[in-house]
């Protein structure tokens, strides 16, 4: 049977871990490579680095990061920030990383989605999407809306929409991020989830508000997510990877243990 | 001991860092050859398969590498396909009726599952081993394992005396095929953590 993916996430800034675990006996808490290998010693199922750099200068520092992770960790590596064109796919893809999450670029160029796909493979394009609640639709449907930026500005799409669109173009799997539960520790948007989920065939992975692990647990039986990516919960070591996959094994779902 | 040479077969697909790193940590010395010519006179061949499969047998042709392949297996050289590398030893596959290496009898088709299964399939899943147990597995159990996997189409064949591996994902299916020196596997080995290193790894030391 298929495993359900505990995905620890960690973002880099000019190739640097904010926010990093205290692991104990890292020589460098703050080397993004150091914190892989203990991710992957912890039975991580797969890794995302997002690179919050800001200029391109810093960005070639990612690409070293990339390469000195792809060596020493053999587990899937997904890296997202700051990807527009084909070009910096590719790159990516050939610097070791193993999918590229898109954002942004996807709702500015809808055709990079698809042209990336055909030409590397929908395996390795994973969208993003950011989704915020707004008001139910006449009917009382609850809708979501996507949102760029942090949640700040609003793409004018809505979420479910957005969703089926990105598959038709050639994602292999979307990652998303509840606006509103992120950062609250109060659990996922389990209804996003569940709603996003029943309208795409590709893997869903749940993200943003992991604060227990009841929470994983929820997201995967009721919210119909393939995989959970968490931050903080296994960053400040509330939890580690194996307690979060005990948790879900003991809720009779499959895992990798 | 020398490190045997290992030719990782890049037909121009691009992205072949992780499957190259993974084979030195398993103890191998690897080139990417581009052509057969580069080629030259290795220990193994190594054909990680990548993209969609028209593409692919597109670019294998072009490059002559199709024949090379089909030669290199039919002399029981040693060789390790992975994913795209597993499907294209079939005679043919349903994503876009592509016609490939025909080495192994069978097709690749795509995953026959109600919506309630998700496509790709996406992560690790379980290997049960089938047939003789082979040095290759040494140091894994042969049911208990899991591999990380990506795809969307997997293969058929009637030749039951082929078929290493089996995986479940809605019903079973070929996950590895071998025959003599042979190995192809539809997970992605280097990708896998330490059990996935393993295989490479005594596949490494059987040369």
């Amino acid at each position: 049977m298929l495993s359900n993916r505990i995905i620890p996430c960690l973002d880099v800034h000019a190739g640097r871990v904010v926010k990093g675990v205290n692991f104990v006996n890292l020589i460098d808490a703050g080397d993004p490579v150091e914190q892989a290998k203990a991710y992957e010693q912890q039975g991580a199922d797969e890794l995302v680095f997002l690179d919050i750099t800001a200029s391109s200068d810093e960005r070639a520092i990612m690409h070293d990061v990339v390469e000195r992770t792809a060596s020493e960790c053999f587990m899937p590596l997904t890296v997202g920030g700051g990807l527009r064109t084909l070009d910096d796919i590719r790159a990516m893809l050939n610097s070791g990383a193993d999918k590229v999450s898109l954002n942004t670029a996807a709702i500015k160029n809808p055709k990079l989605v698809r042209e990336s796909s055909e030409k590397l493979g929908n395996q390795c394009i994973v969208v993003a999407i950011d989704a915020k609640r707004v008001a139910p639709d006449a009917d009382g449907k609850l809708r979501w809306e996507v949102f760029t930026h942090g949640g700040r500005n609003p793409a004018g799409l809505d979420a479910l929409e957005w969703a089926k669109e990105v598959e038709k173009l050639g994602a292999g799997e979307i990652l998303l991020t509840s606006m509103d539960a992120d950062g609250t520790k109060d659990g996922y948007d389990v209804e996003l989830t569940h709603a996003v989920s029943e309208a795409v065939r590709v893997p869903v992975i749940a993200s943003g508000g992991a604060g227990t692990l009841d929470h994983l647990v929820t997201v995967i039986k009721e919210g119909r997510a393939s995989a959970v990516l968490a931050a903080s919960i296994f960053h400040f070591g509330t939890y580690s990877i194996r307690e979060a996959k005990e948790a879900i094994a003991a809720a009779g779902l499959p895992v990798r243990l | 001991m020398t490190q045997p040479d290992i030719a990782v077969i890049d037909p121009g697909m691009g992205n072949l860092r992780s499957v190259c790193k993974a084979w030195e940590h398993a103890g191998a010395a690897v080139r990417l050859c581009d052509s057969p010519e580069a080629v030259g006179q290795p220990d193994a061949v190594v054909f990680p398969g990548q993209g969609g499969m028209p593409h692919c047998m597109e670019a294998l042709r072009a490059t002559g590498f199709d024949s090379f392949l089909k030669d290199w297996i039919a002399a029981d050289k040693p060789f390790f396909g992975i994913c795209l590398g597993l499907q294209a030893l079939f005679e043919v596959s349903e994503e876009g009726e592509t016609p490939a290496l025909g080495v192994f009898p069978g097709q690749v088709v795509r995953f026959r599952l109600g919506t309630e299964y998700k496509i790709p399939h996406m992560g690790w899943n379980t290997v049960t081993f089938q047939g003789e147990p082979t040095p290759a597995e040494a140091g894994l159990s042969r049911s208990e394992d899991q591999f990380y996997f990506v795809h969307s189409y997997h293969v058929e064949t009637p030749e039951a005396s082929i078929v290493w591996g089996e995986t479940e994902y809605g019903y079973r299916f070929v996950s590895a095929v071998r025959r003599g020196r042979c190995f192809a596997t539809q997970f992605h080995p280097e990708k896998s953590q330490a059990k996935g290193l393993q295989l490479y790894r005594n596949f490494v030391e059987s040369l």
